[in-house]
């Protein structure tokens, strides 16, 4: 388990390498300098060399990769180029947009999602199992940010019982704030439930399917004593990696979204400052992100590795 | 990934897959939808890049089927051209996720050791990245359009046929018919060519039809945030953004757009799902 343990690690630190140099480079061949675009077109040539002094663009870059990385491991994500201020402060205060959004979308899909796969599966054939299939596949189908067009309209325009969009932030009370987040949630969630269900549905009944199933109730346990102590917690393997994906998903999926809501997130941020071509803030964002989707799927895996010891020895 | 696939006849598969609903329902729908995008090229009920402001936000009638639009441009004829655009974006950034994944998939699994290990770990780099954000930085810094757009979600169906090629591959390698091949003397490209890539071939047509949906999402996302194709031509999810600040009063604008988006991808999933359990059972449960 240990050797596991720091294979994985290893390989979740080599993975998260390549990628902080994938993004740097691909940040570095970005047409536009980001001191002339600071300091707009009319910006004397000294002025502009002055400011890419101290913005540390002069330097190699190497030098400029490595403090980056070596800011970053000591919690300093560099100065914003246009806000003039930490990024790290900014991803906070747009995390608390975000995080709780993405959170909140997991917990309403697993919600919705398992209990209607289970259902699914032990009615397996019946009208409720088909119903709610359909309704999934309709789902999958769905792209969430016209769904959340839908709901704004029925919600909002037509009802008015929540706010189209905007948020009020967190300082302004917790129910307002939540009032806000209602209808991004569920946009979010619905669709991505959707996926869970039939992911739950096939992994019970797969899991229903199996010798050992068959062996327990020979052994004389009833269909539910077997469902709840054997099949479930098999069954629950998939369903746990699809909403470690999932997770990653939202994170980044909030960045349409919030669009959609106007919402001060990570996504609204993003999408500024790459018109502002603030590219240390683009940086940042994109390895948090790609941070936290390595880490998900470590956990995922040693999670695995520690109920099921075959997988420890299984590579790919 | 490592059980067996049976090989089967096309004929013999279709057969199956004609009697599954879902083939058949998937089929249609996709079939009406090509057949619009493709009539879109030589006939529309009205021209979309003309813009007649009397027309303008009419809701659905006889004479405009899906309503107008605030230019005045006929919303039926604009969900026509979209399925063009929609269509080809996805199908190029399939064919990029084909062309080059399947080759070093195969390669991977031909070769084993230092290449299967390298291609294995790139292939986990590119899976580290949210598909979606990063098509978004790559469409928003080279510039937004469809040549982008295409590019953006083309590289990431890259790993998606690189590793399932790889480990369809791996499956077939151990197989008694491949010994022959290998005894006999045929290169490990000559048999990948001749003898791996014709039997995983049906499993890769059942994910390039679930990519295919995937990637006419992921346009209509891109097109949407304004990154995807461009005006004048129409795109769904341009569409639906321009719709976005008329919803009180045209929510009609809405609803077509992302009612063909929901259709063609359902149809897209259905015909795989379909495709799916007349390939073999065994692949849906693993699913």
């Amino acid at each position: 388990m240990i050797l596991f343990l720091l294979r994985r690690a290893a390989s979740l630190l080599v993975t998260l390498a390549l990628a902080s140099v994938v993004i740097f480079t691909m940040l570095e061949i970005v047409p536009g300098d980001p001191a002339q675009m600071m300091l707009g077109l009319n910006a004397s040539e000294e002025a502009v060399q002055a400011l890419r002094v101290q913005m540390g663009l002069d330097q190699s870059l190497f030098t400029r990769y490595s403090s980056w990385i070596i800011g970053m491991i000591g919690g300093d994500f560099g100065t914003s180029y246009t806000y003039n201020v930490p990024v790290s402060e900014l991803i906070s205060e747009r995390l608390v947009v975000s995080l709780p959004l993405a959170i909140f979308a997991l917990l309403l899909s697993a919600m919705v999602a398992i209990p209607v796969g289970l259902y699914a599966a032990l009615h397996r054939g019946k009208a409720a199992d088909t119903t709610s299939m359909a309704i999934a596949q309709i789902g999958i189908a769905m792209p969430n940010f016209w769904f959340a067009l839908l709901l704004v309209y029925v919600f909002a325009v037509m009802l008015k019982l929540v706010p189209a969009g905007g948020f009020p932030g967190w300082s302004e009370g917790f129910w307002p704030a939540i009032q806000a987040l209602i209808l991004p949630t569920i946009a979010l969630a619905l669709p991505q439930a959707a996926i869970l269900a039939r992911v739950t549905r096939s992994a019970l009944i797969e899991a229903m399917g199996e010798d050992y199933i068959r062996t327990a109730r020979a052994k004389g346990l009833t269909r539910s004593q077997t469902l709840w102590s054997h099949a479930l917690r098999n069954a629950m393997i998939p369903v746990v990696t699809i909403m470690g994906l999932q997770f990653a998903f939202l994170l980044a999926g909030t960045i349409i979204i919030e669009n959609v809501f106007y919402l001060p997130g990570l996504g609204r941020l993003v999408f500024q400052a790459i018109t502002q071509r603030d590219l240390i803030v683009v940086e940042s964002v994109v390895i948090i992100l790609v941070a936290s989707v390595i880490t998900i799927n470590f956990l995922v895996d040693i999670t695995y590795a520690w109920i099921d010891p075959r997988l420890r020895r299984r590579e790919h | 990934m490592n059980e067996d696939i049976e090989v089967e006849s096309w004929r013999h598969i279709l057969q199956k897959a004609l009697t599954s609903r879902s083939f058949l329902l998937g089929a249609i729908i996709s079939s009406v939808i090509i057949f619009m995008a493709l009539l879109s090229l030589v006939w529309t009920p009205y021209d979309v890049t003309k813009l007649v402001i009397v027309n303008r936000l009419k809701m659905p009638s006889t004479e405009f089927w899906f309503g107008t639009d605030h230019f005045g441009r006929d919303i039926f004829s604009m969900v026509m051209v979209g399925a063009r655009n929609s269509i080809a974006v996805a199908l190029v950034a399939v064919g990029i996720g084909v062309v080059i994944g399947v080759p070093l998939g195969t390669w991977a699994a031909a070769k084993r050791g230092f290449v299967d290990e390298a291609l294995m770990r790139f292939n986990d780099l590119v899976f580290a990245f949210p598909a979606l954000l990063s098509a978004v930085i790559i469409t928003a810094i080279f510039g937004p359009g469809a040549i982008n757009a295409i590019i953006a979600i083309g590289i990431f169906n890259i790993p998606v046929f690189a590793r399932l090629s790889r480990g369809a591959a791996l499956s077939i390698w151990p197989r008694e018919y491949i010994m022959a091949a290998r005894v006999a003397g045929k290169s490990k490209a000559r048999i990948t060519l001749e003898h791996i890539i014709p039997n995983i071939a049906n499993i890769l047509i059942v994910q390039i039809t679930i990519q295919f949906s995937l990637g006419i999402l992921a346009e209509a996302g891109l097109s949407y945030v304004g990154l995807g194709t461009q005006p004048p031509l129409p795109s769904w999810g341009r569409m639906l953004f321009e719709a976005q600040t008329m919803m009180s009063f045209a929510p009609h604008m809405a609803i077509f757009p992302g009612l063909a988006i929901v259709i063609t991808v359902l149809g897209l999933n259905l015909l795989g799902d379909g495709l799916r359990d007349a390939l073999d059972p065994r692949l849906r449960r693993a699913r």
